[in-house]
Formats: structure tokens, C-alpha cells, sequence
């Protein structure tokens, strides 16, 4: 156990994350220094795992969905629905916890939509929840009736901007939930039945597995991880915006999972890495900022970053480095 | 009539019905002006749509075209506006930047093995960074040439014109029906997105397909940009967000499977028209909101995605895709 925690610590996406640090801390001295105000924790880093934070959580659901060779496009717009719908049940007079379970049940039942289209319809998941992506957000417009809901419900301003311990709730939630997962996948045999139906799902039924209530399971995990993160982006901003809440974070939660190492074509996976990736892309986001650059560098950092991550795990890049890889898979 | 027609009649029987239902509600929609003006209106769509047909043929998809389109527009605006280039020369630098930067995003993809859509996502990245970078502002155009395209147009009885980018449009559209049907590109790129190993077995230039099939996606992407910016007379870095998706879902609806080697160029077109007709409704209602053109889209999408199942699942009797 020890010894795999420490190999896990040696691995590249950590060092890369250790890397960003280091060279935000080049370019801004401060980046390190953490104050205890009012309670909790103030600091760049902190604020880096507060802002990370809602993309963790969806890299945490879209894992699972990447390890079974599907995608989920649908995350930020099933975010926007969530948002959505908890601000407006809060401003009708709902009390929170009702409004919040609400949004978590409209998240859950977008990701088994999703999985009843890729599990029973047979459609590719990239079309399945591509109608949800384009459908959804016009779905939470409806809810708030295309304005900005706004809110001051203490429970969900909590949920967003609250803190637990000294850090930020936000930070708090992904972390039980990437502890919570972790254990699903890994101390059950559920992680290797996803992996098997990834690799080939028509061999992995043959084999016993259920893979048509597996693929159920990871999108409804996806939705239910896309509500969590809606409902902290709302309580964040106080309001529920149907127009830019989870706008584009689908990309980003995609790209985390792929930083951490998930093979886009199923079959290999690991949560805490594609959380690692999230940070990473995070803290790539703060250092910009800090630095001075116009922020409008950031996707051009991210295309690079992609394309560096594309050519290391090519097949082409294991020709050139045949045994260090070799060892590396045949170890998993 | 042949089985493999049967998604783009049902394509084009549900456009005639909707486009039926909206007449006999608006009877003005029926007139050559709001026809004329579909074309004007959805011509930068129905151009991107054009190469996101071939990409999908070809079994990938190409999230890139967007921002390629808002890259283009933000080129050109700086080109002509700043740098004083004539637009000619403007465009095609700009279509010359799109064919090395569709082929590059081709070669990520055949020779590093890896699913299309992420590559293009890095590509989408890329493009709209790179807009951004340029410029944050819509930088306006004003250029004699921008004023003699839009005076170009073809009146109609009843007050219809045919502008010249909704022309552009149609030609796009007929070159891009010949060049899949009728050219040897044209049946590479069905026979890479039918099975590419057996296309491979058989002779198909795999490499030099893929790479040709983003390179015309990319090119008629910054054509559509090119088109957008005659529209609007600016270049703006977020103009043409989302695009990608009304192509696609174009491409869905005018009845091209998305696993590739099946479809229509002309059936993106009546894809594209529909989609237009939606918007077009939702306007001449005018109590509807906007965000209802979302709603039906996506349904239309689910629609059209179940129907292909269907049909598809009835021709291929005892065979039973994973």
C-alpha cells in the first residue's frame, strides 16, 4: 500500500504539478504563503484548490465515462440546469436542503438519460449527450425564464463559498468525493469492470458483467458529479446564470482526466491522477493571472499542454521508449 | 426506392411538413424575401456544415470550426483595417493559414493515433487563444470591396434578394456533393469512415485522406469566416461561439451516420435549412424566447439520432454492433 502511494507520487502528472507550482512561485514569491483570517485559510494555493475545485468534480464523474470509452458533453450544461433549478426552488420559497436535493436529482437523472441513450439506444456517447449539451442549456434558461436568478439562501452561499476545517467548502466536497469514489472503484471490483467494459464491452458481457447497468452507473455518476459542481458555481456567484454557469468546463474536466494519464480509448483510469490534472490546469490558470499575462494565453497554454500530453501517450512515443513503458503497464 | 435514401426523405418530408405548419400559421413566411433571407442568414453555417459532412463521413468530427471561424473573421478585420491589405489578399492568407492548420490538426490525428475530437478541442483551444491574443475588441471593417459584395445580389419577384454569400452557400454546397460523390477523394473519405483498416487493405491513402479531409474542413471553416465577416463587417475573437454544434447537429439531422461512410452533402443542406426554419419561426412568433431554438434543436437531434437507429438497426438484420 505504502509503496504504491509512493509510486503514485512519482508519476509524471504529479511532477508536472509540482512543476507549475514551482514556476508560479518563481513568478510570484507569495504564491506559498498561506494566512489564517476570520476562520480559515487564505492564500494562492488555497485558492487554486477553491477554483480547481468545481472542475475536480467534474473530472471525478468524467473519468469513469472516459474509462468505459464514452465522453460526457453534456457537464456543463447539466450544471446550468442544476444551478438553475436550486436558485429558483430557494427563491420560491423552498427550503435549501429540498432545493439542493432537487438539483441532485435533476443531475442524476440527465446522466441516466445520457446512459439510457449510450446503454440501450446504442448511440455513441459524443452524439448521446451531445443533445443534452445543446438541448440543456436552453432547458435551464426555461427554468429561470432567461434571467439571473439571484439568491440569499445561507445554506447554498455556504455550499459555494462557506468554509470546513479552515479550507473552502468547495475544496472539501471534492475531496470526500474523490476519496468516496476512489474507494468505490478500487476496493469494490467495480473499477475493473469498468475497465473491462472499456476495453471491449461486447467480451465483457460475454464475460457476466452487466455492462448496460455499468454505463447506467458512470453517467449517472457524471450527472450527479455535474449537479454537485453546479450548485457550488451558483452559490459561489449567489446566482444562477443559465447562459454561463459550467460554460465550457466539459472541455476542461475532459482535459483533466486526459492529464491524468485515462486512456481516451477506455480501458485504463485513475481518479485521483484526473483530480491532479484539474489542479493542474488550475494552478496553470492562477500562475497566468499572477504573472501578468493577459488570461487570453490560457487556452493557448491548454492547446499546447494537450498536444504535449497527445504525443507522450501516443503509440508512436512508446516506440521510442519501448521499455520504460512497457514496465510501467505491465506493473498496472 | 433504395433503402439507403431513407434518412434523407425522412429528412426532407420533415422539413416540408414543418415548413408547412409554419406557413399556414405566418402566411408571409411563405414569400420569396424570408426564403431569400434563409439563405443570407445561414450561409456561414451551411459552408462550415459543407466540410463537417466530409469530417464525419470520414468518421471523425471537428470541434474546431468555431473558433476557426471567429479566428478568420479577427484576421482579416486586422489585416484589412490595420495593415491596409486589400481583402483579397486578406482572404487568402487566411484560407492558406487554415489548410496548414486543418493539416496539422490531420496529422496530430493519423499519426499520433488519437480520437479526432480531442485533438480538434486543442485545435478549437488554439484557434480562440490565438483570436484573443490578437485582439480583444470587434474591430469594425470599412472597405469599398466589402461595400461592392453587399450591393451584389440578384433581385427576386416579391421583394426576395439573392446575396451573394447566400450564393456562395449553394455553390459550396454543389462543388461539396460533387467532390463527395463524384470524385476519388470523395470515395476515399467513404471508404475510411465505412472501416478504415479494410480501407487501408484495399488501397485508400489513409494518411493522405485524413490530413485532406481536416485541411477542407478547416479551409471551409475560414471561407465561412471569410463569409461571416462580409455578414457583419467586423471581426470580433468570440463571434461564431458554438458553432460547431449547429453543424453538427445540421450534419446529424440532414441524415449522415455519425460512425461515418454514410451520408449526403445535400442532406446537410435541407439540415441546415431546418435549423434555419426553427429560427426563423421562433422570430416571426416573437412571444417565444430564444432559448427555445436550444430546446428544439436538441430534440430535432434525438429525433433524427433515434430515427437513423431505427432504420439502420431494420437493414442490418442479426448483426449487432457493440
Amino acid at each position: 500500500m505504502m509503496r504504491r502511494f509512493l509510486s503514485a507520487l512519482a508519476s509524471p502528472q504529479v511532477i508536472a504539478l509540482v512543476g507549475v507550482l514551482l514556476i508560479n512561485w518563481l513568478l510570484f514569491p507569495n504564491f506559498f504563503r498561506i494566512t489564517w483570517q476570520d476562520g480559515r485559510l487564505f492564500g494562492s494555493v488555497i485558492d487554486v484548490l477553491n477554483r480547481g475545485a468545481p472542475v475536480a468534480i467534474l473530472a471525478i464523474g468524467m473519468v469513469g465515462v472516459i474509462a468505459t470509452k464514452g465522453v460526457d458533453l453534456s457537464v456543463g450544461a447539466v450544471m446550468a440546469m442544476a444551478g438553475a433549478v436550486a436558485a429558483t426552488m430557494v427563491v420560491a420559497g423552498y427550503p435549501a436542503p429540498v432545493a439542493v436535493a432537487a438539483a441532485l436529482t435533476v443531475g442524476l437523472l440527465c446522466g441516466l438519460w445520457n446512459g439510457f441513450l449510450v446503454a440501450v439506444l446504442d448511440i455513441q456517447p459524443i452524439v448521446a449527450t451531445l443533445v443534452l449539451m445543446v438541448a440543456g442549456r436552453g432547458i435551464a434558461q426555461l427554468i429561470t425564464e432567461g434571467f439571473i436568478v439571484t439568491f440569499n439562501d445561507p445554506l447554498l452561499i455556504f455550499i459555494g463559498t462557506g468554509s470546513f476545517l479552515g479550507l473552502p467548502m468547495a475544496a472539501v466536497i471534492a475531496i470526500c468525493l474523490l476519496i468516496l469514489v476512489t474507494l468505490l472503484v478500487r476496493r469494490t471490483a467495480l473499477g475493473l469492470f469498468i475497465e473491462a467494459v472499456g476495453v471491449n464491452r461486447a467480451a465483457a458481457s460475454l464475460a457476466g458483467i452487466r455492462s448496460r447497468m455499468l454505463l447506467f452507473l458512470v453517467y449517472g455518476l457524471s450527472g450527479l458529479c455535474a449537479a454537485i459542481a453546479g450548485i457550488i458555481v451558483a452559490g459561489d456567484i449567489r446566482g444562477a446564470d443559465a447562459n454561463n454557469a459550467g460554460l465550457w468546463l466539459e472541455l476542461d474536466a475532459i482535459l483533466a482526466v486526459v492529464i491524468g494519464g485515462t486512456s481516451l480509448l477506455g480501458g485504463r483510469f485513475s481518479v485521483p491522477l484526473a483530480v491532479v490534472g484539474a489542479i493542474i490546469i488550475q494552478a496553470m490558470n492562477t500562475g497566468i493571472l499572477v504573472s501578468g499575462f493577459p488570461p487570453e494565453f490560457n487556452l493557448i497554454v491548454k492547446a499546447a499542454l494537450i498536444f504535449l500530453v497527445l504525443i507522450i501517450q501516443s503509440p508512436m512515443a512508446s516506440r521510442l521508449v519501448p521499455t520504460r513503458l512497457m514496465t510501467r503497464e505491465g506493473s498496472k | 426506392m433504395s433503402r439507403s435514401l431513407r434518412p434523407l426523405v425522412a429528412t426532407a418530408i420533415i422539413f416540408a411538413i414543418a415548413y408547412a405548419l409554419a406557413v399556414m400559421q405566418f402566411p408571409s413566411m411563405f414569400s420569396t424575401r424570408v426564403l431569400g433571407n434563409f439563405l443570407t442568414d445561414n450561409a456561414f453555417l451551411g459552408i462550415t456544415a459543407v466540410g463537417m459532412t466530409f469530417v464525419i463521413l470520414s468518421g471523425g468530427i471537428d470541434l474546431s470550426v468555431g473558433a476557426v471561424i471567429g479566428f478568420t473573421g479577427v484576421l482579416i478585420a486586422v489585416l484589412i483595417s490595420w495593415a491596409g491589405w486589400h481583402p483579397l489578399t486578406a482572404f487568402a492568407m487566411a484560407l492558406a493559414i487554415a489548410a496548414l492548420f486543418g493539416g496539422a490538426m490531420g496529422m496530430a490525428i493519423h499519426y499520433l493515433q488519437v480520437p479526432a475530437f480531442i485533438v480538434t478541442l486543442a485545435g478549437m483551444f488554439l484557434a480562440r487563444g490565438g483570436a484573443s491574443v490578437i485582439t480583444q475588441d470587434s474591430v469594425p471593417v470599412n472597405h469599398e470591396f466589402y461595400k461592392w459584395i453587399s450591393e451584389m445580389m440578384i433581385r427576386l419577384p416579391g421583394g426576395g434578394r439573392l446575396s451573394f454569400i447566400g450564393l456562395l452557400m449553394v455553390a459550396v454546397f454543389i462543388i461539396g456533393a460533387l467532390v463527395a460523390h463524384r470524385t476519388k477523394f470523395g470515395s476515399y473519405v467513404y471508404a475510411l469512415g465505412g472501416n478504415p483498416t479494410s480501407a487501408s487493405l484495399m488501397g485508400v491513402p489513409v494518411a493522405r485522406t485524413t490530413i485532406g479531409v481536416y485541411m477542407l474542413s478547416s479551409m471551409l471553416a475560414a471561407l465561412s469566416g471569410i463569409v461571416f465577416s462580409l455578414y457583419t463587417s467586423a471581426g470580433y475573437p468570440l463571434a461564431a461561439v458554438g458553432v460547431e454544434l449547429d453543424a453538427i447537429s445540421a450534419v446529424v439531422i440532414g441524415g449522415t451516420l455519425l460512425t461515418g461512410g454514410y451520408g449526403f452533402v445535400l442532406g446537410t443542406f435541407i439540415g441546415v435549412m431546418l435549423l434555419g426554419l426553427v429560427q426563423t419561426y421562433i422570430i416571426f412568433d416573437g412571444s417565444l424566447s430564444s432559448w427555445w431554438t436550444k430546446i428544439v434543436i436538441g430534440a430535432l437531434l434525438f429525433l433524427f439520432i433515434v430515427l437513423q437507429r431505427l432504420i439502420f438497426a431494420a437493414s442490418t438484420p442479426g448483426e449487432k454492433s457493440s
